[in-house]
């Protein structure tokens, strides 16, 4: 007679155990989270609360600490709004310079033989690997040498120069999977090489170009190093500069001012990532293959 | 329309000699087939007259123009890939009209053609999909429209059937060929199966690790392979190649292994008179042969090791020592495991190749000469 493996008992122990198992994962995952959540609810209750006791027990609601958004808490900072088109056009410019310029680099490094070719791919990774902390004196001096100091322009091309290695992998990795026979059949059609770059294969790579663009603008959106080293004109900071002055300037940092300040700051990222979430989901990495 | 002329073509990569030293000839209105295995530089010499590679060697002519330095989009050259290729991210439509925009031509005018080749291969109704939402033949088909659409002067078509079922396979064969015959385009189809090849083209162009074996109208290959690549290559199922010794014992010419000996009928005599005895290749085609239960003229006795019903006959397989040989058996002969049979060649279609692999009917046309 042939013995049954599973009894009703035993898949009843084998259904706890993974029940257990089950529950003992989430208890591990909420403790691990605990404190990035914790930071953030306190960036929520103190943004609009007055002092906090102890720093934790919120007192009475309010929005004095929101005032930063039509009156400047201090004389020696510049105006909120003119900080917010800053910082966006810091991010702005990152993402711009890391699209075009990753893109371009990467066709030409997928699709083209060239002497010195293999030394460029691994010299892209090396680069990225760079600590970019330890550039900064170097940079500091070369963009004091271009007249780029204290100037916006100097961290996006900073910034920008950084990221690109990276933009040329993903780049890379996406051109990579576009046949060859799609290219050649575009010649054949009569495309010259421009038009095929142009009309065949950017847009076959647009998942890539949406995944490093995003990349791009959070990484500008969130700068903060290069801001406070190299720009010093209120005129030029951006938001990070700008609670970077917070904490710096008071004697006795106005938390309730910085978590507002903080929160504001977020918003538009929290905005983005809502809007293009789904569009993110899709982007996997090269998802075009066999015509499909 | 367009005549083709290729001259002492030759590509290498870095060290791969894909083609070489091709010299080819295509008439005006044209169907040839480039035929051979996987990786004898068919496709490599179709993109060389598409303009995608340059040749390292040699010459192309379009109607004696040379077109070596002439860009892809000006050769008027339409080219359905193996993979299609198609644009996946553009519809079926816009993917037929895009050499047509390329081309500036009016938009009225597109949507005319577009719609007339979409017409000449029934894919109508396709025209607002994706081509991701296509199955293998109606791809194919819109990758033969694309070609098309323009009105190339010539076509090249590479393994267009390669990805279709086979009984699509066959519908598709006819089809291409009415297209080929109703447009009258020269037309190059570049293939590994020797059935589509003969089936469908004017002239075949065997080639093998890159090189030209044989160029003529399919009967030619099969009647006369010029070398036992050839020989073995065409031919469905394939000739039958045995290693012999050639003789003349009493005068008479033989041909003589450790297992039999076939007398060589009187005219193969002539044929071989200028040689010496020697070693030979012979070649039989399972289809020449004759199978009787009474010794007749110049035979062989086997014995049936194995039979495999084909539906049309049978394949008869017999053995003679180390040797394996195939009839094809017409289908009202019963034939068993362990019959005995006579084997009767038919003379004046056997094949004999030297040591270099020629054919003796050759090398004598060429010791002619
Ligand atoms: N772009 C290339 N780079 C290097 N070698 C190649 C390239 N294209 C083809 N080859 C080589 O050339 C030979 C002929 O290839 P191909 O023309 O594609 O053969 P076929 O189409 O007859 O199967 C093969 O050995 C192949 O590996
Ligand atoms: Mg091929």
């Amino acid at each position: 007679m042939a013995t049954h493996r599973f009894t009703p008992g035993s898949l009843e122990r084998e259904r706890r155990k993974q029940k257990l198992l089950r529950f003992s994962m989430y208890v591990f995952l909420i403790l691990a989270s605990l404190p990035i959540v914790v930071g953030y609810l306190w960036l929520f209750v103190g943004a609009f609360t007055g002092n906090l006791v102890y720093g934790f027990v919120p007192q009475e609601l309010t929005v004095a600490n929101w005032s930063f958004l039509w009156e400047s808490p201090s004389p020696a900072w510049p105006n909120i709004w003119r900080t917010f088109a800053n910082t966006f056009f810091l991010a702005a410019g990152v993402t711009v310079i890391m699209v075009v310029v990753s893109t371009s680099a990467a066709y030409v490094v997928s699709r083209m033989y060239f002497p010195g070719r293999s030394m460029i791919l691994a010299s892209t990774l090396i680069l990225h690997a760079f600590p970019a902390i330890t550039l900064l004196i170097a940079l500091y001096y070369i963009l004091r040498t271009l007249g780029l100091l204290d100037s916006l322009w100097g961290v996006i091309l900073v910034r920008a120069g950084l990221m690109v290695p990276f933009g040329i992998w993903v780049m890379k990795g996406f051109f990579d999977d576009i046949p060859w026979d799609i290219e050649m059949s575009a010649l054949i059609d009569g495309a010259t090489r421009f038009q095929t770059f142009w009309k065949v294969m950017l847009p076959l790579v647009k998942p890539g170009i949406a995944a490093i663009a995003v990349f791009a603008f959070m990484a500008g959106w969130a700068e903060y190093i290069f801001l406070v080293t190299f720009v010093r004109d209120p005129n030029s900071w951006t938001l990070s500069s700008y609670i970077n002055a917070i904490i710096g300037n008071y004697r006795f940092t106005n938390y309730g001012l910085l978590a507002a300040v903080s929160l504001f700051y977020m918003f538009p990222v929290l905005l983005f990532f809502l809007l293009t979430q789904k569009l993110l989901m899709k982007v996997t990495v090269g998802g075009i293959k066999g015509g499909r | 329309m367009a005549s083709i002329r290729l001259e002492r073509l030759t590509k290498k990569f870095g060290k791969v000699v894909a083609v070489n030293n091709l010299n080819l000839e295509v008439r005006d209105g044209e169907f040839i087939a480039l035929l051979g295995p996987s990786g004898c530089g068919k496709t490599t010499t179709l993109l060389m007259i598409a303009g995608i590679y340059r040749p390292t060697e040699g010459n192309i002519y379009f109607d004696d123009v040379l077109v070596n330095d002439v860009a892809p989009k000006d050769r008027y050259v339409g080219l359905v890939f193996q993979s299609y290729a198609l644009y996946p991210h553009m519809r079926v439509y816009d993917n037929i009209a895009f050499p047509l925009k390329l081309a500036k031509v009016p938009r009225k005018e597109i949507d005319r053609k577009v719609h007339e080749v979409a017409k000449l291969t029934k894919i109508e109704e396709l025209l607002d999909r994706m081509p991701g939402q296509l199955s293998g033949g109606q791809q194919q088909r819109v990758a033969l429209c694309r070609a098309l659409v323009k009105e190339p002067e010539i076509l090249l078509l590479d393994e267009p059937l390669s990805n279709l079922d086979a009984r699509l396979r066959i519908e598709t064969r006819a089809e291409i060929k009415r297209l080929q015959r109703e447009l009258g385009i020269t037309s190059i189809l570049v293939t590994h199966d020797q059935v589509e090849a003969l089936t469908m083209s004017e002239r075949v162009a065997v080639m093998h690790q890159g090189v030209l074996q044989q160029y003529g109208p399919p009967d030619e290959l099969y009647d006369r392979p010029r070398n036992l690549f050839v020989a073995s290559f065409i031919g469905d199922p394939p000739m039958n190649l045995i290693p012999v010794e050639f003789k003349k014992t009493d005068g008479k010419p033989a041909l003589v292994t450790d297992s039999f000996v076939l007398p060589l009928a009187e005219a193969w005599g002539e044929v071989l008179g200028q040689m010496d005895q020697g070693e030979f290749t012979l070649g039989i085609r399972p289809e020449d042969v004759r199978l009787s239960t009474e010794k007749e003229g110049n035979a062989l006795l086997g014995e049936v090791f194995l039979t495999e019903p084909l539906g049309g006959g049978t394949l008869v397989h017999f053995r003679f020592g180390e040797i394996s040989f195939r009839v094809l058996a017409p289908r009202e002969i019963k034939v068993d495991v362990g019959d005995k049979l006579w084997i009767i060649p038919d003379q004046e279609k056997l094949h004999l190749f030297t040591k270099d692999g020629l054919s003796v009917r050759e090398v004598g046309r060429q010791d002619a000469h």
